[in-house]
């Protein structure tokens, strides 16, 4: 499998996609997040697998998400997420809130190809007040209990950033294995890496646990530093000062657009010079 | 004799009193959570034998199987403890982490439940942690429930609330009533300030003591190896509260 350029595996996701994003905490492609709001993508229908994170906040302000499903979206230690919390105010995006395990079960179901899961706690919570999805169940093996049926969920596109890939297209994401259920889960993955090495992960014992395996994945692109602001295993930390700078602009319409002619469609041109 | 101390060091050697108070095999902490971070690790000092786990540790991380181990792992009943806060926290100890007004939170949306809906009820315990202590997070009701305090039969619940800890005083959570009682205040409230402060009815039963103040040997101990052990982690909250700097 041959790398692609991320503007064209941008081109590839379809306006309305339902599309599945880890947290700032495991492997975001930011990159790729960018390469979409270059692109235009429109009702984009975010899943943050848990919780979501700059990559959301920074496509909800581009206008890119019709609606996300996730159990919280934050900007970590810089504090709410500036877009997603204006957007929501305004009513131009729907946010259905799930809870941790609940996304986590749901993409669990889809890797194992069964119609439900079910998963203990929320009953009594308003979530599921408000989640007609999620039906309350007797456990089969025991009348005197409720349980809560969680359906299996597709997402349409994984999007994450691995450590690397290698020759034949496996992908390196270490202990992030949630990245490896999203892949599993989707009906593709589009993948960017910081880069390509020659030879076979899956060959070496030491790195075969932490790589996801070619069959899962769609299309790979190289971006180097591609998940920058979010840290990439023990390779580069996290960037507090780029997330808070960005929260400090992104409390307006206007500080966004402006971070986002900066940090999106210049740093790509002078890139691309 | 009092010593000088910091608010947040009272609240740390408060919350490894409650650590200690359960016999406790493993905890798990969040990212947010300096103190009960501090509270942990004043606890495993202080030589009770505990296993830690961070979410958040970059280097060393406990978890090899993605976020969803450590929901697994509660589901088993290994996590003994956890913590938790609330936008609102309310007299039957029911989580607001969604927000005010309508749902999903019209009037003040907060970042969300994350894992609350969940670990409430399957962690053995959880301590609720809020340093403000006023009567917008304290309220009578909360808007929306992202965890409830209590679960009717028929429903699985292994643990709920042990106590809730906030800048002002501890209460302590009555599962069988659903209430909380007032434990101790901190130097300087009373239960009269206490009650002004709280938008729940809560029960007082008998001489309310004062929170003890931390100790030398405890402020020792917070200040050494617990701040080394949270440097790497929580750099600022070292920084502002033990005035620690990482070396350039």
């Amino acid at each position: 499998m041959n790398p692609t350029d991320i503007e064209s595996m941008a081109a590839s996701v379809p306006d309305g996609a339902l599309i599945a994003l880890p947290p700032d905490n495991s492997l975001p492609s930011v990159a790729l997040a960018k390469a979409l709001i270059r692109k235009g993508a429109r009702n984009l229908r975010l899943l943050g697998v848990p919780v979501s994170g700059f990559a959301t906040d920074i496509l909800i302000g581009a206008g890119c998400v019709a609606s996300v499903q996730t159990s919280a979206v934050s900007l970590g230690e810089a504090g709410f997420a500036p877009r997603f919390t204006a957007a929501l105010k305004a009513g131009t995006i729907t946010i259905t809130d799930a809870t941790c395990p609940a996304i986590h079960t749901m993409l669990q179901a889809a890797e194992k190809g069964v119609p439900f899961m079910p998963l203990r706690g929320i009953i009594g919570s308003d979530i599921l007040a408000n989640r007609p999805d999620w039906k309350v169940i007797e456990n089969p093996f025991d009348a005197n209990e409720k349980i809560v049926a969680l359906p299996a969920l597709h997402p349409d596109i994984a999007v994450f950033h691995g450590a690397m890939a290698d020759s034949h297209g496996n992908i390196y994401v270490g202990r992030r294995r949630e990245c490896g259920t999203i892949a599993h889960a989707s009906k593709r993955a589009l993948v960017t890496v910081e880069r390509v090495v020659e030879g076979n992960f899956l060959e070496d014992e030491k790195l075969a646990s932490g790589t996801i395996n070619a069959t899962y994945i769609s299309a790979f692109a190289i971006a180097e530093r591609g998940a920058r602001p979010a840290a990439l295993l023990d390779q580069y930390g996290f960037d507090a000062a780029y997330v808070s700078t960005y929260a400090r602009a992104a409390k307006t319409d206007g500080g966004f657009a402006d971070w986002c002619a900066e940090h999106v469609f210049e740093a790509r041109a002078e890139a691309a010079e | 004799m009092s010593t000088d101390y910091r608010p947040e060091e009272l609240l740390a050697v408060t919350l490894a009193k409650l650590i200690r108070a359960v016999p406790t095999h493993h905890i798990a902490v969040g990212a947010a959570s300096p103190v009960p971070a501090a509270a942990c690790w004043l606890a495993v000092k202080q030589g009770a034998p505990v296993r830690l786990s961070l979410l958040h540790k970059r280097s060393g991380n406990p978890f090899t199987e993605g976020t969803r181990e450590l929901f697994d792992l509660t589901g088993q009943g290994r996590i003994d403890l956890f913590f938790l806060g609330g936008g609102e926290i309310d007299g039957q100890a029911n989580l607001n982490l969604i927000g005010t007004g309508a749902w999903p939170g019209r009037e003040v949306r907060f970042p969300g439940s994350f894992g609350s809906a969940f670990m409430y009820f399957m962690s053995g315990r959880t301590i609720l942690f809020r340093e403000e202590h006023s009567p917008r997070v304290l309220v009578e009701k909360v808007a929306n429930i992202s965890a409830p305090g209590i679960s009717e039969p028929g429903v699985y619940r292994r643990g709920h609330a042990q106590a809730l800890v906030t800048g002002r005083c501890v209460f302590t959570f009555h599962p069988d009533r659903g209430r909380f009682s007032l434990t101790s205040v901190h130097e300087g409230e009373t239960v009269e300030s206490v009650r002004a402060m709280t938008g729940f009815d809560f029960d007082v039963e008998g001489e309310v003591p004062q929170t003890p103040a931390p100790t030398a040997e405890e402020l020792a101990l917070l200040r050494g190896s617990v701040c080394d052990e949270m440097m790497e982690t929580y750099p600022e909250f070292c920084a502002r509260v033990f005035n620690r700097k990482l070396a350039a």
